[in-house]
Protein backbone atom coordinates (compact mmCIF):
# COMPACT_ATOMS: atom_id res chain seq x y z
CA UNK A 1 0.00 0.00 0.00
CA UNK A 2 1.28 3.57 -0.69
CA UNK A 3 1.84 4.76 2.58
CA UNK A 4 1.47 8.80 3.45
CA UNK A 5 4.71 10.86 3.71
CA UNK A 6 6.64 13.03 6.08
CA UNK A 7 8.75 16.08 4.67
CA UNK A 8 10.73 18.26 6.78
CA UNK A 9 11.48 20.72 5.19
CA UNK A 10 14.47 22.77 5.50
CA UNK A 11 14.65 26.58 4.62
CA UNK A 12 18.37 27.22 3.12
CA UNK A 13 20.00 30.29 3.09
CA UNK A 14 23.70 31.41 1.21
CA UNK A 15 24.30 27.26 2.29
CA UNK A 16 22.62 27.25 5.87
CA UNK A 17 19.34 25.85 7.40
CA UNK A 18 17.05 28.32 8.31
CA UNK A 19 13.19 28.71 9.07
CA UNK A 20 11.23 31.75 8.99
CA UNK A 21 8.57 31.82 11.35
CA UNK A 22 5.83 33.33 8.83
CA UNK A 23 8.45 34.17 6.58
CA UNK A 24 10.38 36.67 8.88
CA UNK A 25 12.91 36.26 12.16
CA UNK A 26 15.19 33.75 10.39
CA UNK A 27 16.39 31.34 13.02
CA UNK A 28 19.87 29.03 12.16
CA UNK A 29 19.73 25.55 12.62
CA UNK A 30 22.05 23.90 11.60
CA UNK A 31 23.94 22.63 8.43
CA UNK A 32 21.66 21.05 5.51
CA UNK A 33 23.82 17.98 5.01
CA UNK A 34 24.20 16.94 8.12
CA UNK A 35 20.55 17.62 9.18
CA UNK A 36 19.33 15.90 5.85
CA UNK A 37 21.66 12.42 6.88
CA UNK A 38 19.94 13.06 10.32
CA UNK A 39 16.32 13.22 9.18
CA UNK A 40 16.90 10.38 6.44
CA UNK A 41 18.18 8.13 9.45
CA UNK A 42 15.15 9.02 11.79
CA UNK A 43 12.17 8.00 8.97
CA UNK A 44 11.50 11.07 6.78
CA UNK A 45 9.86 9.83 3.62
CA UNK A 46 11.65 12.88 1.42
CA UNK A 47 13.31 16.41 2.25
CA UNK A 48 12.48 19.79 0.47
CA UNK A 49 15.40 22.19 0.34
CA UNK A 50 13.66 25.55 -0.04
CA UNK A 51 16.39 28.69 -1.29
CA UNK A 52 15.94 31.58 0.00
CA UNK A 53 19.22 33.17 -1.02
CA UNK A 54 19.41 36.35 -2.77
CA UNK A 55 22.93 36.49 -4.00
CA UNK A 56 24.97 36.69 -6.86
CA UNK A 57 26.57 33.14 -6.45
CA UNK A 58 23.24 31.41 -5.55
CA UNK A 59 22.94 29.48 -8.12
CA UNK A 60 26.42 27.79 -7.43
CA UNK A 61 26.26 27.27 -4.05
CA UNK A 62 22.57 25.39 -4.55
CA UNK A 63 24.15 23.12 -6.85
CA UNK A 64 26.89 22.27 -4.40
CA UNK A 65 24.56 21.96 -1.75
CA UNK A 66 22.67 19.76 -3.97
CA UNK A 67 25.41 17.68 -4.70
CA UNK A 68 26.50 17.35 -1.17
CA UNK A 69 23.38 16.41 0.03
CA UNK A 70 22.87 13.64 -2.95
CA UNK A 71 26.30 12.17 -1.95
CA UNK A 72 24.96 11.43 1.49
CA UNK A 73 21.53 11.16 1.44
CA UNK A 74 19.57 7.83 0.57
CA UNK A 75 15.65 9.15 0.35
CA UNK A 76 14.52 11.12 -2.13
CA UNK A 77 14.43 15.12 -2.00
CA UNK A 78 13.00 18.07 -3.67
CA UNK A 79 14.72 21.42 -4.21
CA UNK A 80 12.97 24.77 -4.78
CA UNK A 81 13.80 28.17 -4.30
CA UNK A 82 14.37 30.79 -7.36
CA UNK A 83 14.47 28.39 -9.87
CA UNK A 84 12.71 30.12 -13.16
CA UNK A 85 14.21 28.06 -16.20
CA UNK A 86 14.75 24.80 -17.63
CA UNK A 87 18.66 25.56 -17.21
CA UNK A 88 18.32 26.25 -13.87
CA UNK A 89 16.40 22.67 -13.77
CA UNK A 90 18.64 20.99 -15.68
CA UNK A 91 21.82 21.59 -13.18
CA UNK A 92 20.06 20.68 -10.11
CA UNK A 93 18.55 17.19 -11.56
CA UNK A 94 22.21 16.45 -12.91
CA UNK A 95 23.83 17.46 -9.27
CA UNK A 96 21.47 14.66 -7.88
CA UNK A 97 18.21 16.31 -7.11
CA UNK A 98 15.54 14.14 -7.38
CA UNK A 99 12.58 16.64 -7.57
CA UNK A 100 12.51 20.45 -8.26
CA UNK A 101 9.68 22.76 -7.09
CA UNK A 102 9.08 25.68 -8.78
CA UNK A 103 6.20 28.89 -7.41
CA UNK A 104 6.29 32.59 -8.81
CA UNK A 105 8.17 31.49 -11.93
CA UNK A 106 5.57 29.26 -12.84
CA UNK A 107 2.38 32.11 -12.27
CA UNK A 108 4.98 34.36 -13.93
CA UNK A 109 5.41 32.06 -17.08
CA UNK A 110 3.01 28.98 -16.88
CA UNK A 111 4.83 27.50 -19.82
CA UNK A 112 7.80 26.61 -17.87
CA UNK A 113 5.76 23.60 -16.48
CA UNK A 114 4.83 22.47 -20.22
CA UNK A 115 8.72 22.67 -20.59
CA UNK A 116 9.83 21.43 -17.63
CA UNK A 117 7.60 18.28 -17.51
CA UNK A 118 8.29 17.60 -21.36
CA UNK A 119 12.44 17.81 -20.52
CA UNK A 120 12.25 15.85 -17.90
CA UNK A 121 9.25 14.42 -16.88
CA UNK A 122 6.32 15.25 -15.12
CA UNK A 123 7.46 13.06 -11.67
CA UNK A 124 10.08 15.70 -10.89
CA UNK A 125 8.22 19.17 -11.23
CA UNK A 126 6.45 20.25 -8.16
CA UNK A 127 4.68 23.19 -8.28
CA UNK A 128 4.60 24.99 -4.75
CA UNK A 129 1.31 27.40 -4.60
CA UNK A 130 1.27 29.99 -1.52
CA UNK A 131 -1.99 31.24 -1.08
CA UNK A 132 -4.44 32.84 1.95
CA UNK A 133 -8.44 33.55 2.08
CA UNK A 134 -9.14 36.83 1.24
CA UNK A 135 -12.78 37.68 1.79
CA UNK A 136 -13.36 34.09 1.57
CA UNK A 137 -11.83 33.47 -1.59
CA UNK A 138 -8.64 31.27 -1.51
CA UNK A 139 -6.06 33.66 -3.28
CA UNK A 140 -2.60 32.84 -4.86
CA UNK A 141 0.36 34.68 -3.43
CA UNK A 142 3.82 35.70 -4.76
CA UNK A 143 7.48 36.23 -3.06
CA UNK A 144 7.16 34.01 -0.25
CA UNK A 145 3.28 34.55 0.37
CA UNK A 146 3.72 38.65 0.28
CA UNK A 147 2.22 39.76 -3.01
CA UNK A 148 -1.73 38.64 -3.93
CA UNK A 149 -2.12 38.00 -7.73
CA UNK A 150 -5.73 37.63 -9.24
CA UNK A 151 -5.73 33.99 -10.03
CA UNK A 152 -7.79 31.62 -7.69
CA UNK A 153 -6.04 28.84 -5.74
CA UNK A 154 -8.41 26.09 -7.35
CA UNK A 155 -8.53 27.29 -10.78
CA UNK A 156 -4.77 27.78 -10.67
CA UNK A 157 -4.40 24.03 -9.34
CA UNK A 158 -6.39 22.38 -12.01
CA UNK A 159 -4.28 24.69 -14.77
CA UNK A 160 -0.86 23.22 -13.62
CA UNK A 161 -1.37 19.63 -13.56
CA UNK A 162 -3.06 19.99 -16.82
CA UNK A 163 0.35 21.50 -17.98
CA UNK A 164 2.12 18.89 -16.09
CA UNK A 165 3.31 19.18 -12.46
CA UNK A 166 3.59 15.99 -11.12
CA UNK A 167 2.55 16.96 -7.51
CA UNK A 168 1.70 20.08 -5.79
CA UNK A 169 2.87 21.51 -2.57
CA UNK A 170 0.25 23.86 -1.16
CA UNK A 171 1.39 26.33 1.84
CA UNK A 172 -1.46 27.57 3.58
CA UNK A 173 -0.06 31.58 4.26
CA UNK A 174 -2.80 31.74 6.90
CA UNK A 175 -1.70 28.77 8.50
CA UNK A 176 1.49 28.76 8.18
CA UNK A 177 4.36 29.68 11.23
CA UNK A 178 0.98 29.30 13.35
CA UNK A 179 0.66 25.79 14.47
CA UNK A 180 -2.89 25.60 14.43
CA UNK A 181 -2.91 22.86 12.19
CA UNK A 182 -3.24 22.54 8.19
CA UNK A 183 -5.47 24.00 6.36
CA UNK A 184 -7.92 20.88 6.07
CA UNK A 185 -10.88 22.33 4.15
CA UNK A 186 -8.82 23.52 1.26
CA UNK A 187 -6.47 20.56 1.16
CA UNK A 188 -9.41 18.21 1.00
CA UNK A 189 -11.13 19.74 -1.93
CA UNK A 190 -7.71 20.25 -3.72
CA UNK A 191 -7.21 16.26 -3.26
CA UNK A 192 -10.54 15.73 -4.92
CA UNK A 193 -10.70 17.77 -7.54
CA UNK A 194 -7.20 16.87 -9.07
CA UNK A 195 -5.43 13.75 -9.29
CA UNK A 196 -1.76 14.09 -8.75
CA UNK A 197 -0.11 14.01 -5.39
CA UNK A 198 -0.74 17.06 -2.85
CA UNK A 199 1.48 18.06 -0.12
CA UNK A 200 0.16 19.33 2.76
CA UNK A 201 2.29 22.32 4.58
CA UNK A 202 1.68 25.55 6.79
CA UNK A 203 0.34 25.36 10.47
CA UNK A 204 1.75 21.99 11.70
CA UNK A 205 2.09 21.96 15.53
CA UNK A 206 0.87 18.86 17.45
CA UNK A 207 0.88 15.16 15.89
CA UNK A 208 -3.30 15.66 15.77
CA UNK A 209 -2.78 17.99 13.08
CA UNK A 210 -0.69 15.72 11.05
CA UNK A 211 -3.56 12.91 11.34
CA UNK A 212 -6.28 15.83 10.51
CA UNK A 213 -4.12 16.62 7.09
CA UNK A 214 -4.51 13.25 5.66
CA UNK A 215 -7.61 12.17 6.97
CA UNK A 216 -9.49 15.59 6.86
CA UNK A 217 -7.07 16.99 4.08
CA UNK A 218 -6.84 13.81 2.07
CA UNK A 219 -3.26 14.82 1.69
CA UNK A 220 -0.88 12.64 0.40
CA UNK A 221 2.21 13.90 2.58
CA UNK A 222 2.72 16.67 4.86
CA UNK A 223 5.74 19.11 5.38
CA UNK A 224 6.50 20.96 8.48
CA UNK A 225 9.76 22.82 9.66
CA UNK A 226 9.85 24.19 12.81
CA UNK A 227 8.59 21.38 14.68
CA UNK A 228 10.88 18.94 13.37
CA UNK A 229 13.90 21.41 13.46
CA UNK A 230 13.39 22.23 17.15
CA UNK A 231 12.31 18.61 17.98
CA UNK A 232 8.74 19.44 19.25
CA UNK A 233 7.60 16.21 17.35
CA UNK A 234 9.85 13.48 16.78
CA UNK A 235 9.32 11.95 13.47
CA UNK A 236 9.09 8.05 14.86
CA UNK A 237 6.91 9.06 17.41
CA UNK A 238 4.73 11.69 14.67
CA UNK A 239 4.63 7.79 12.56
CA UNK A 240 3.60 5.51 15.36
CA UNK A 241 0.76 8.15 16.44
CA UNK A 242 -0.51 8.04 12.44
CA UNK A 243 -0.04 4.55 12.04
CA UNK A 244 -2.34 4.11 15.71
CA UNK A 245 -4.99 6.41 13.75
CA UNK A 246 -4.91 3.89 10.78
CA UNK A 247 -2.97 5.84 8.49
CA UNK A 248 -0.59 3.72 6.24
CA UNK A 249 3.09 4.98 7.05
CA UNK A 250 6.42 3.54 7.02
CA UNK A 251 8.15 2.55 9.51
CA UNK B 1 29.34 -15.00 -3.28
CA UNK B 2 28.00 -13.86 -0.05
CA UNK B 3 27.40 -10.21 1.24
CA UNK B 4 29.66 -11.75 4.23
CA UNK B 5 32.26 -11.98 1.06
CA UNK B 6 31.96 -8.64 0.30
CA UNK B 7 34.37 -5.98 1.94
CA UNK B 8 33.88 -2.25 0.61
CA UNK B 9 36.76 -1.19 -1.21
CA UNK B 10 36.94 2.30 -3.58
CA UNK B 11 37.86 0.10 -6.51
CA UNK B 12 35.68 -2.39 -8.14
CA UNK B 13 32.42 -3.57 -7.21
CA UNK B 14 32.97 -7.55 -5.69
CA UNK B 15 32.90 -10.50 -8.32
CA UNK B 16 35.55 -9.91 -11.34
CA UNK B 17 37.67 -6.84 -12.80
CA UNK B 18 35.51 -4.98 -15.27
CA UNK B 19 33.86 -3.13 -12.70
CA UNK B 20 30.35 -1.10 -12.31
CA UNK B 21 28.92 0.78 -15.37
CA UNK B 22 25.99 3.24 -15.01
CA UNK B 23 24.81 3.46 -18.79
CA UNK B 24 25.15 7.29 -19.21
CA UNK B 25 22.87 7.99 -22.29
CA UNK B 26 21.18 11.35 -21.18
CA UNK B 27 18.38 10.14 -19.21
CA UNK B 28 17.99 12.24 -15.74
CA UNK B 29 19.00 11.82 -12.47
CA UNK B 30 22.03 9.64 -12.65
CA UNK B 31 23.94 10.53 -9.81
CA UNK B 32 22.23 9.52 -7.27
CA UNK B 33 22.72 5.97 -7.64
CA UNK B 34 26.60 6.68 -8.67
CA UNK B 35 26.37 8.10 -4.66
CA UNK B 36 24.68 4.92 -3.20
CA UNK B 37 27.01 2.56 -5.11
CA UNK B 38 29.65 4.93 -3.12
CA UNK B 39 27.64 4.66 0.24
CA UNK B 40 28.09 1.09 -0.18
CA UNK B 41 31.96 1.49 -0.64
CA UNK B 42 32.42 0.37 -4.15
CA UNK B 43 33.10 2.66 -7.44
CA UNK B 44 30.57 2.96 -10.19
CA UNK B 45 31.53 4.35 -13.93
CA UNK B 46 29.41 6.32 -15.59
CA UNK B 47 29.53 5.39 -19.34
CA UNK B 48 27.89 5.13 -23.13
CA UNK B 49 30.74 3.42 -24.64
CA UNK B 50 29.91 0.05 -26.23
CA UNK B 51 33.12 -1.31 -25.28
CA UNK B 52 33.58 -0.45 -21.45
CA UNK B 53 30.03 -1.36 -21.24
CA UNK B 54 30.78 -4.80 -22.75
CA UNK B 55 33.56 -5.56 -20.90
CA UNK B 56 32.04 -4.47 -17.55
CA UNK B 57 30.98 -7.05 -14.70
CA UNK B 58 27.54 -5.33 -13.67
CA UNK B 59 25.70 -3.07 -15.84
CA UNK B 60 23.27 -0.80 -14.24
CA UNK B 61 20.52 0.95 -16.55
CA UNK B 62 19.02 3.37 -15.10
CA UNK B 63 16.23 6.76 -16.66
CA UNK B 64 13.91 8.82 -15.48
CA UNK B 65 11.73 10.64 -18.08
CA UNK B 66 10.02 10.01 -21.20
CA UNK B 67 10.16 6.49 -22.55
CA UNK B 68 10.13 7.50 -26.12
CA UNK B 69 12.91 10.58 -25.49
CA UNK B 70 14.64 7.99 -23.80
CA UNK B 71 14.37 4.81 -26.43
CA UNK B 72 15.62 7.45 -28.70
CA UNK B 73 18.63 8.63 -26.96
CA UNK B 74 19.08 4.66 -26.79
CA UNK B 75 19.12 4.54 -30.44
CA UNK B 76 21.09 7.11 -31.43
CA UNK B 77 24.53 5.75 -29.66
CA UNK B 78 23.35 2.12 -30.78
CA UNK B 79 22.43 1.12 -26.95
CA UNK B 80 19.43 -0.39 -28.11
CA UNK B 81 20.93 -3.58 -29.53
CA UNK B 82 23.83 -3.91 -27.45
CA UNK B 83 21.92 -3.89 -23.86
CA UNK B 84 19.68 -7.15 -24.90
CA UNK B 85 22.57 -8.60 -25.62
CA UNK B 86 24.92 -8.07 -22.81
CA UNK B 87 26.02 -11.14 -20.85
CA UNK B 88 26.54 -9.85 -17.61
CA UNK B 89 24.33 -9.33 -14.75
CA UNK B 90 22.11 -5.99 -16.14
CA UNK B 91 19.62 -4.21 -13.59
CA UNK B 92 17.19 -1.75 -15.22
CA UNK B 93 15.63 1.09 -12.56
CA UNK B 94 12.45 2.64 -13.04
CA UNK B 95 12.39 3.92 -16.87
CA UNK B 96 15.21 1.79 -17.31
CA UNK B 97 13.20 -1.67 -16.41
CA UNK B 98 10.13 -0.33 -18.86
CA UNK B 99 12.69 0.29 -21.59
CA UNK B 100 14.02 -3.34 -21.15
CA UNK B 101 10.08 -4.72 -21.93
CA UNK B 102 7.99 -5.41 -25.11
CA UNK B 103 6.49 -2.24 -25.29
CA UNK B 104 5.59 1.16 -23.42
CA UNK B 105 2.18 2.92 -23.67
CA UNK B 106 4.01 6.06 -23.10
CA UNK B 107 4.78 7.47 -26.43
CA UNK B 108 3.99 4.16 -27.80
CA UNK B 109 7.80 3.07 -28.13
CA UNK B 110 8.76 -0.19 -28.75
CA UNK B 111 11.26 -1.32 -26.03
CA UNK B 112 14.11 -4.16 -25.79
CA UNK B 113 12.28 -7.08 -25.58
CA UNK B 114 13.69 -8.31 -22.60
CA UNK B 115 11.15 -9.00 -20.56
CA UNK B 116 8.14 -10.44 -21.78
CA UNK B 117 5.29 -8.33 -20.90
CA UNK B 118 3.79 -4.35 -21.97
CA UNK B 119 3.76 -1.27 -19.85
CA UNK B 120 0.52 0.44 -19.38
CA UNK B 121 -0.49 3.34 -17.84
CA UNK B 122 -2.45 3.47 -14.08
CA UNK B 123 -5.91 4.77 -15.01
CA UNK B 124 -7.25 7.85 -13.35
CA UNK B 125 -8.64 5.72 -10.25
CA UNK B 126 -5.67 6.59 -8.40
CA UNK B 127 -3.30 9.62 -8.66
CA UNK B 128 -0.87 9.77 -11.00
CA UNK B 129 1.97 9.57 -10.99
CA UNK B 130 2.27 6.80 -7.92
CA UNK B 131 4.84 8.78 -5.56
CA UNK B 132 6.43 7.78 -2.55
CA UNK B 133 6.37 4.65 -0.39
CA UNK B 134 5.17 1.40 -0.93
CA UNK B 135 5.71 -2.23 -0.13
CA UNK B 136 7.09 -5.33 -2.35
CA UNK B 137 5.59 -8.64 -1.43
CA UNK B 138 6.25 -12.07 -3.10
CA UNK B 139 9.98 -11.45 -3.45
CA UNK B 140 12.03 -14.01 -5.36
CA UNK B 141 15.42 -14.25 -6.95
CA UNK B 142 18.56 -13.42 -5.16
CA UNK B 143 17.99 -9.81 -5.81
CA UNK B 144 15.73 -9.45 -2.51
CA UNK B 145 17.78 -12.30 -0.65
CA UNK B 146 17.80 -10.54 3.65
CA UNK B 147 14.36 -8.88 2.79
CA UNK B 148 11.83 -9.65 4.40
CA UNK B 149 8.18 -9.13 2.88
CA UNK B 150 6.47 -5.77 2.61
CA UNK B 151 9.21 -3.63 3.28
CA UNK B 152 8.80 -0.25 2.14
CA UNK B 153 10.89 0.83 -1.25
CA UNK B 154 10.24 4.34 -2.63
CA UNK B 155 8.64 5.13 -6.34
CA UNK B 156 8.28 7.74 -8.86
CA UNK B 157 5.99 6.07 -12.06
CA UNK B 158 2.90 6.40 -13.96
CA UNK B 159 3.10 3.59 -15.84
CA UNK B 160 3.36 0.08 -14.76
CA UNK B 161 4.40 -3.83 -16.17
CA UNK B 162 1.52 -5.71 -15.02
CA UNK B 163 2.05 -9.11 -13.26
CA UNK B 164 3.64 -11.38 -15.79
CA UNK B 165 5.95 -14.30 -15.61
CA UNK B 166 9.18 -12.58 -14.71
CA UNK B 167 7.83 -10.62 -11.69
CA UNK B 168 9.98 -11.27 -8.69
CA UNK B 169 8.64 -8.85 -6.52
CA UNK B 170 5.08 -7.28 -6.60
CA UNK B 171 3.37 -3.69 -5.61
CA UNK B 172 0.10 -2.85 -5.45
CA UNK B 173 -1.03 0.53 -6.20
CA UNK B 174 -4.85 0.43 -8.30
CA UNK B 175 -3.82 -3.52 -8.94
CA UNK B 176 -0.90 -5.85 -8.48
CA UNK B 177 2.01 -5.17 -10.79
CA UNK B 178 5.75 -5.96 -11.08
CA UNK B 179 7.45 -3.85 -9.08
CA UNK B 180 10.98 -6.62 -10.44
CA UNK B 181 11.38 -8.81 -13.19
CA UNK B 182 14.00 -10.77 -13.58
CA UNK B 183 14.87 -13.06 -16.64
CA UNK B 184 18.46 -14.71 -17.16
CA UNK B 185 20.93 -11.86 -16.20
CA UNK B 186 18.83 -9.07 -16.77
CA UNK B 187 17.08 -7.09 -13.94
CA UNK B 188 14.34 -4.56 -13.43
CA UNK B 189 13.10 -3.13 -10.70
CA UNK B 190 10.64 0.00 -10.68
CA UNK B 191 11.03 1.31 -7.61
CA UNK B 192 14.51 3.81 -6.80
CA UNK B 193 16.92 1.29 -4.93
CA UNK B 194 19.11 4.65 -4.69
CA UNK B 195 16.32 6.23 -2.82
CA UNK B 196 15.17 3.54 -1.03
CA UNK B 197 16.94 4.10 2.11
CA UNK B 198 18.51 0.89 3.83
CA UNK B 199 15.90 -1.65 2.02
CA UNK B 200 17.30 -0.25 -1.20
CA UNK B 201 20.93 -0.14 -0.25
CA UNK B 202 20.13 -3.73 0.91
CA UNK B 203 18.98 -4.65 -2.78
CA UNK B 204 22.03 -2.82 -5.06
CA UNK B 205 24.48 -4.67 -2.93
CA UNK B 206 22.75 -7.89 -3.37
CA UNK B 207 22.45 -6.90 -7.18
CA UNK B 208 26.38 -6.05 -6.77
CA UNK B 209 27.02 -9.48 -5.37
CA UNK B 210 25.48 -11.54 -8.05
CA UNK B 211 27.61 -13.94 -9.88
CA UNK B 212 28.45 -12.89 -13.15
Amino acid sequence: MLTKRIIPCLDIKNGRTVKGINFVDLRDAGDPVELAEIYARSGADELVFLDISATEERRKTLADLVYHVAEKVNIPFTVGGGISSVEDVDILLQNGADKVSINSSAVKNPQLINDLAAKFGSQCIVVAIDAKQIKGEWIVHLVGGKVPTAIKLFDWAKEVEERGAGEILFTSMDHDGTKNGFANKALSKLSTELNIPIIASGGAGSMQHFVAAFVEGKADAALAASVFHFKEIEIVDLKRELRKNGIPIRL
Amino acid sequence: MNDKNIQPSKSSPPSGVGGLIIINYGAGNIQSIKFAIQRLGYEAILSNDANEIQAADKVIFPGVGEAGSAMKKLKESGLDTLIPQLKQPVLGICLGMQLMCNFSEEGNTTGLGIFDVDVVKFTNKVKVPQIGWNQIANLKSDLFKGITENEHIYLVHSFYAPLCKGTIAASEYELKYSAALHRNNFYGTQFHPEKSSLVGEKILLNFLSIKP
